[in-house]
This record gives structure tokens, C-alpha cells and sequence, in this order.
């Protein structure tokens, strides 16, 4: 061993290192960390599951259809595959000036233009509009026109007096959201156009009372998030007290007995965990 | 209450660097073995009480991450043949090749989705292993330069092995044994459980889990941040609580804010850590607090349009611990992600791409961070020095040419590999069509991408697409040299450094433990960062959050 030469002495070592920290590492550590997790916490070590699946882990409660099952309260929308799939996680990871669609054509060149593709902004009024019309509720919102696209304006030319102005979310024969912009009438986007070349100009409008919150228009990070805003709930209430004929006040009690605070008063947000909610609705 | 959750991290740190920092000076400077190193030794066959030149210490280390490449590729690459692979395919050989170079130097890159690719045998004895040595490999390297400025007339730097085995057996297992209990505590999982279908309420529903904790706990400890599964810190079994995510937070900061006291005793004059720590908490502080005031504002179309930056956030956390969270991982070279960056506004995403500009010293990685804010120490006496016409000096050690050479390559690898990274993928089809936004945002995602690589920290700008071939190998690369170079230059240092014998202060000496020489490391440190990136920043997040 020493008479070898001191490069081939350093990659033995290097070898031996690499096979014993591994044991160390990457067997002894986590068998114990296993072992002592298994037998203190051995309802959460196994992911804190009910008979109908994680607490910590979020589901969708909608039907073969995909629609909202209407006795339960529903998730945010998740990223996560086809919806809280555990095995495809993921967030939308799309910007928050992402605003523009990609109108569906149907004579486009391959599926992708087929199918067009929706701005974060579009889904999130269109969100905002599919669940104001389940709670019976306005869905309207700041930015969105109300047939639940993103209300944006390709202004041409992009520097200079506007001669031209499209709603691009707004396919046509859509009626635009505006009728003109700065003495220039709007017109509807036309599915394949190219409006790259035009200033983009998102119209804000005159919403000020949103009633659809935030959480509940909006993909989480996890794709998997169990929980929803207080507010969200609260707006469910009466459609859920509803279709099981019960009275508000008891489905509100059930709110309030599965939402977990802030940890000691200050760490993270309140929320309400929407499968646990729905067991203890079933369970009454 | 996001500020409290801020203030409360910061108290939690301040009584826990003193006790840990002592204790690490205390591993870093014994002279004993203990029982389970000495038989470690004897296996590894190496004499632990044999100094080490700084060549031989560089080589020892580059044999150990060659070596840990070669066995992390062939795991990923064989895991079909080997237990506990879930039925999982081998790693296709480019995803291979990325993952063992991202996890071999603490970047945890991730371009495959770990709920569908990696075994339990890869994640538990592959990459969580990496996530343990590579950390350790960062304090030895910070060590070492320490022990360059601590030394005198001597051209030996200690002993890699012993650093190394002594980092991860007496510093990083016992913390992460007990971390590991506190998040099981707290509802992660940690068992053996793959994917499999079970009843959910109206359906059935995928399941799956994981030795996570384990793994967990050292991923932030270590500021590693490869997650176990594709959504990182953010998966309820990842991050399952309010508090679990105020802990992960702790576990990222705890051991780069300690490191500069064991600087201080090692050096002699514990002032002189002190001054390296204010300004890693001074930029660190003003860094978390514009994030947080930038996420809440919520200043961009879709957020104004949501009512709150919260696409991409899950509620148990919020949007102002989750804004806390991005600032942290992005300050030290974590990249584990519990909301998601390329959803941020504008400004609060440029933060996290700013605050890995910085270099990643504020507080840095294990190791890596001490190194580097050591190595701006440097450049600023050595500012200094050319403003008052003297030869400047750092504790005592000359900044002649060779060492401000060699401090200059340190801090012009990670810009020549960002911008020129960049601008490859900006010139040429297979970089540009990894893009999911388009305009401005989309130069960003590169840009983060380049950023994240290059600077070992391993978070994206997720949207981008990189699991494509030629990502893996042009990110792989700038994480090699982007790790290695930077090591190399600063065992060179120390080496030269430990040479020296101390020159006497006289009245010419500029102190280097006031708040003036604070304040001027800052400045340094800000004035070179903002002059290399600032055109950068300009066409992306700048543009997008000043256009809108």
C-alpha cells in the first residue's frame, strides 16, 4: 500500500470513504431514524392517514366529470397532474405578468395550437367565475373581463397615439370588454393572429368588492394542499348546509372545529382542512 | 406576524451560534480521535494525524468527489437491478449525470421529478449521503481557509480525512438525528411505503412515502435542498406544518451563522468573527425584509388581479413565511422551495435571483458562505489598501499579489459561468425552447437557471424545462467548475496564507472588526454584484416588474 504510487493512494482512500460514509450516511442513520419514528410516531411516521386517505394530503371531492361534488367543500385547484396527484406534484410556475392567451385555433399547424393555451390570468378569472356561479355569488375580479378571461389589450403601434386595439383573450365573435380605447374601437382577437408587436395593456375595470378569495382561484405550491382560507370556507357554507339540509350555523361550527390557527400564535396561516371537514360532515 | 415569525429567527439564532460555534471550533481544533473515527481511519487507511499541503489536501478532496460522482451516476443508472427501487426504470444516463454532479457539490439541482424517478435506495443511500458529505466537504474547505489565516510559517492545512469524517460524524448526524424525530413530531413521514393507490373520499387517490425525514432535516442542515418529492418543501409530507416550516427555516441559517465564531476562536479574536456575521446578518435582514415587503405588496397584474401573491403558496404557510423561506434558501445555497420563485412578483423573484448573485454569503452554505465572505474580506482590505497607498493586510496576513490573484479568479468563476452560460442558451435553439413564459420572464428563468447552477444553489425558476439534454450537461458543468474552481482557489489561499508569519499591526493597520469595515465589506460586496448582473437584471426581472 505505501509503495503505490500517492494519486492511487488518495482514490483508494476516496473509494473506502465513499463505502463507509454511505454505511454510516445512508443505512445506519435513516434505519434508526426509521426505527424510533415507527415506534414513537407511528401514526404520523405513516403519513397521519384516515380510512379515506392522508390528513396532511389534499384531494379533490368532484365526480367522475370532474364537477364539484356539492355536499363537500372543495380544494384549491392544484397543478399536481390531473389535481392532487401525489405521484406528478408539481406548482403551475407560470409569472404573474403571464397574461396573454393563446386563442384555441381550430386550422392551427399541430395540437398545441389546436388546443391554444390559457395566461395564469385567464385561469384565474375564469376560477373566479366558475365558483361565483356555484356559491351564487359575483365572481367578478380587478383585471378580468366578465365572460372569466383576462381583460388585456394589445395596443398598436406599441410607442405612439393607438390606432388599433385588440381584447387578444377575447375570441371572436366575443363582444370586447371594452367598446373603445383611447377613441379607438376594440376589437376581438382572431384565433392564429400574431399580436406580439402590440403594447400590452391589462384593464384593471372597476371592481372593488371581490368575493371569491384569493387562495381559492389560485394553484398552491405543493399542488397538494390540504387546506383552504377560512373566507373560502365560510363562502361554501351555505351551498353545503344547503344540499345536506342542515342548518348554516352547524356547518360553520364544523369550520371552525377543523381549522388549525397560526403555532403558537405566529407561525404560518390559519386554514381549515378540507378533507377532515368533509369526514366530519359525513360522520353527522 | 410575519415580522415576529422573522424577529423570532433571528432571537433563535443569536443564543444558538454561540454554543454550536464553540462546539465547532472545539471538532475542528482536538487533537483526539474517537473511538468510531479511529476505526473509521483504519478502514479508510489513512493517518489521521498526517498534515496535509494544500495540493495534496485539494487532490484528496477532488478524489473524494470524483469518486462520489462516479458511485452516485452508477446507483441512479443500476437502481432497476438494486432493492427498494419502486419499479422505477434506471435514470436516463443525462438526468444521471446532472443529479450526481448537482448533489456531489451541494447544489441539489433537480431536473427529474423524485416521486416518479428515484427509489428509495437512491434517495436514502445515494443522495442523502451526498446531501451529508457535501456539506462537510463545504465546512472543511472553510476550515482550511481558516486555518490559512490562523497559522504561521507553515505550509501544512490539516488533515482532509479528519475534516471530513469529524463534519459529518460529530457535527451534522446528531443534529440531523434529533431534527429528523422533530419533523417526524411534526407530521412528516419516514417509512418504506412506495406509490400505490388507495380510497380517497370521492375516489380513488395516488399515495406514496418515503424515508423523508431523514432526509429532510440534512437537506436543510446541510443547505442542500434537493427535495424528496418534485415539490420540494412545499409537499405537506416535506413541510407539513406552520412551525415545521419556521424549523426548516432554522435548520437552513443555524450552521452558516455559526461558522463565523468558530472563525473568531480559531483566529484568536473573536471580534473578528463578529464583524464577518454583521455583515452576513446585516444583508441577510435587509434581504428577507424586502422580499417579504415585495411578496406582500403583491405589485404585478395576476397578483393585483388574485388579491395577494399567492399562486404558487400553499395557506398552511402564507405568503409572508413563504417569502421569509425563498430569501433564506436563496441567501445560503439551499434552493429548497416552499413557494414557488417563477411565481413570485417580479421584485420579490428578482431578490431570490440577487440574493444568489451576492455569491451566496449572507449567510452562505455550510462552509461555502464563510469561504466566500472571507474571500470579499479580502478584495475589501485589499480596496482599501489601494485607496490609503499601503499594503494591505487581513489579520495580520500580507494581501500580496498571489493572494489578490487568486481571490479575483474565486470571484470571476460564478459571473463567467452565469453570463456566458446565459447567453449560450439565449443564442441557440435547445436553449430557448425551454422557456414556459415568454418575454421578459422567460430571460429570467434562464437567467435563474444559469444563476442557480453556477452558484451551487439548486432552486429554479420552475417553469423552465431542463430535463432536456442539453441543460443536463451545460448546467452540470457550470455546477462542477462552479463548485471546484472556487475550492481550489481558496485551498491555494490558505496555502499561501499559512506560509506567511504575522506582520505586527502599527497605526496604519486597518481595523478589521468595527462597523466601518462592515460597512465597507457590505458596500464591496453590493458594488460588485450590482456592476456585474445589473445589465442582466435589466432585460428580465426588472423590465417585467417596471413594463407592468
Amino acid at each position: 500500500m505505501e509503495r503505490l504510487p500517492s494519486w492511487i493512494r488518495q482514490h483508494l482512500a476516496a473509494v473506502r470513504a465513499v463505502i463507509v460514509l454511505t454505511l454510516v450516511t445512508g443505512a445506519i442513520y435513516p434505519l434508526l431514524v426509521t426505527g424510533v419514528a415507527q415506534a414513537v410516531f407511528n401514526h404520523k411516521a405513516n403519513g397521519s392517514m384516515t380510512d379515506k386517505g392522508s390528513e396532511l394530503i389534499g384531494q379533490k371531492f368532484t365526480d367522475a366529470d370532474g364537477n364539484p361534488v356539492k355536499k363537500y367543500f372543495q380544494s384549491r385547484p392544484s397543478a399536481a397532474g390531473d389535481g392532487y396527484d401525489m405521484l406528478s406534484t408539481a406548482a403551475s410556475n407560470l409569472g404573474p405578468e403571464d397574461v396573454l392567451d393563446v386563442l384555441p385555433d381550430p386550422n392551427g399547424a399541430d395540437d398545441a395550437a389546436k388546443e391554444g393555451k390559457q395566461s395564469l390570468l385567464t385561469q384565474v378569472c375564469a376560477r373566479s367565475k366558475a365558483i361565483g356561479e356555484l356559491e351564487g355569488v359575483s365572481g367578478a375580479r380587478p383585471f378580468c373581463a366578465p365572460d372569466g378571461v383576462g381583460a388585456v389589450l394589445k395596443v398598436f403601434p406599441a410607442i405612439g397615439t393607438p390606432t388599433r386595439a385588440v381584447s387578444v383573450n377575447q375570441a371572436c365573435p366575443a363582444q370586447p370588454f371594452v367598446a373603445e380605447f383611447q377613441g379607438v374601437k376594440v376589437e376581438c382577437g382572431k384565433p392564429g393572429e400574431d399580436y406580439a408587436a402590440g403594447r400590452t395593456v391589462p384593464v384593471r375595470g372597476n371592481v372593488t368588492d371581490v368575493k371569491v378569495p384569493a387562495d381559492a382561484v389560485t394553484a398552491s405550491g405543493s399542488g397538494l394542499d390540504p387546506h383552504i382560507s377560512v373566507a373560502y370556507a365560510q363562502l361554501q357554507a351555505a351551498r353545503v348546509a344547503k344540499e345536506r339540509g342542515k342548518p348554516v350555523e352547524a356547518v360553520r361550527k364544523l369550520i371552525a372545529d377543523n381549522t388549525t390557527g397560526r403555532a403558537l400564535g405566529f407561525m404560518g396561516e390559519p386554514g381549515v382542512n378540507v378533507l377532515m371537514l368533509n369526514l366530519a360532515l359525513d360522520k353527522e | 406576524m410575519g415580522w415576529i415569525f422573522i424577529a423570532s429567527l433571528v432571537l433563535a439564532l443569536v443564543i444558538t451560534h454561540k454554543p454550536l460555534g464553540d462546539y465547532m471550533y472545539r471538532v475542528y481544533t482536538s487533537v483526539k480521535h474517537n473511538v468510531v473515527e479511529r476505526f473509521i481511519y483504519r478502514l479508510l487507511g489513512v493517518q489521521a494525524d498526517s498534515e496535509m499541503r494544500w495540493a495534496v489536501y485539494a487532490r484528496s478532496l477532488l478524489a473524494f468527489s470524483v469518486i462520489s460522482l462516479l458511485v452516485l451516476y452508477g446507483l441512479q443508472r443500476l437502481q432497476d437491478k438494486l432493492f427498494l427501487s419502486l419499479g422505477f426504470d434506471p435514470v436516463p444516463d443525462h438526468i444521471a449525470w446532472n443529479t450526481a454532479v448537482s448533489f456531489v457539490t451541494n447544489t441539489n439541482w433537480q431536473a427529474y421529478s423524485g416521486e416518479s424517478t428515484m427509489g428509495h435506495l437512491v434517495q436514502m443511500s445515494g443522495l442523502a449521503v451526498q446531501n451529508f458529505v457535501s456539506a462537510a466537504v463545504g465546512m472543511a474547505v472553510a476550515i482550511t481557509l481558516v486555518r490559512g489565516f490562523a497559522r504561521r510559517g507553515t505550509d501544512t492545512l490539516g488533515n482532509f480525512w479528519v475534516d471530513l469524517v469529524r463534519g459529518t460524524i460529530r457535527i451534522l448526524l446528531p443534529i440531523a438525528f434529533v431534527g429528523a424525530l422533530v419533523l417526524v413530531a411534526g407530521g412528516l413521514v419516514q417509512n418504506f411505503i412506495g406509490p400505490h393507490e388507495i380510497a380517497g373520499l370521492t375516489g380513488p387517490t395516488n399515495m406514496t412515502g418515503g424515508p423523508v425525514a431523514s432526509q429532510e432535516v440534512i437537506k436543510e442542515l446541510g443547505t442542500n435542498g434537493g427535495g424528496f418529492y418534485n415539490t420540494n418543501s412545499a409537499h405537506p409530507f416535506e413541510n407539513a406544518t406552520g412551525w415545521t416550516n419556521w424549523f426548516e427555516i432554522f435548520l437552513i441559517l443555524l450552521i452558516p451563522f455559526a461558522l463565523p465564531r468558530t472563525f473568531g476562536k480559531m483566529v484568536g479574536q473573536i471580534r473578528q468573527g463578529y464583524a464577518i456575521l454583521a455583515v452576513m446578518g446585516v444583508i441577510a435582514l435587509f434581504s428577507v425584509t424586502l422580499t417579504n415587503v415585495f411578496e406582500l405588496a403583491g405589485d404585478a397584474t395576476v397578483p393585483q388581479a388574485i388579491g395577494a401573491a399567492l399562486e404558487g403558496k400553499d395557506v398552511r404557510f402564507g405568503v409572508a413565511n413563504s417569502a421569509t423561506f425563498g430569501a433564506a434558501t436563496t441567501l445560503t445555497s439551499t434552493g429548497a422551495v416552499d413557494s414557488f420563485h417563477d411565481s413570485y412578483t417580479p421584485f420579490g423573484g428578482m431578490m431570490t435571483l440577487f440574493n444568489m448573485m451576492l455569491g451566496e454569503v449572507a449567510p452562505g452554505g455550510v462552509g461555502a458562505g464563510l469561504y466566500g465572505m472571507l474571500i470579499l474580506a479580502v478584495i475589501t482590505v485589499f480596496v482599501a489598501g489601494l485607496m490609503v497607498g499601503r499594503t494591505p493586510e487581513y489579520l495580520g496576513k500580507k494581501i500580496g499579489a498571489r493572494e489578490i490573484k487568486l481571490a479575483s479568479m474565486y470571484f470571476l468563476v460564478t459571473p463567467i459561468l452565469v453570463l456566458v452560460g446565459t447567453a449560450l442558451a439565449m443564442g441557440n435553439e435547445a436553449g430557448l425552447a425551454a422557456m414556459l413564459n415568454s418575454g421578459p420572464h422567460g430571460f429570467s428563468e434562464i437567467l435563474y437557471a444559469f444563476t442557480s447552477a453556477s452558484n451551487n444553489n439548486g432552486s429554479a425558476f420552475g417553469g423552465v424545462t431542463v430535463n432536456t439534454p442539453w441543460y443536463d450537461v451545460a448546467l452540470g458543468l457550470c455546477m462542477l467548475f462552479g463548485r471546484f474552481l472556487p475550492i481550489v482557489f481558496v485551498l491555494a489561499l490558505a496555502g499561501s496564507l499559512a506560509k506567511q508569519t504575522p506582520v505586527p499591526e502599527t497605526a496604519g493597520t486597518l481595523p478589521t472588526h468595527r462597523p466601518q469595515f462592515v460597512g465597507m465589506v457590505v458596500g464591496v460586496t453590493i458594488i460588485l454584484v450590482a456592476l456585474t448582473f445589473l445589465p442582466a437584471l435589466a432585460l428580465g426581472p426588472l423590465a417585467e416588474g417596471l413594463l407592468s
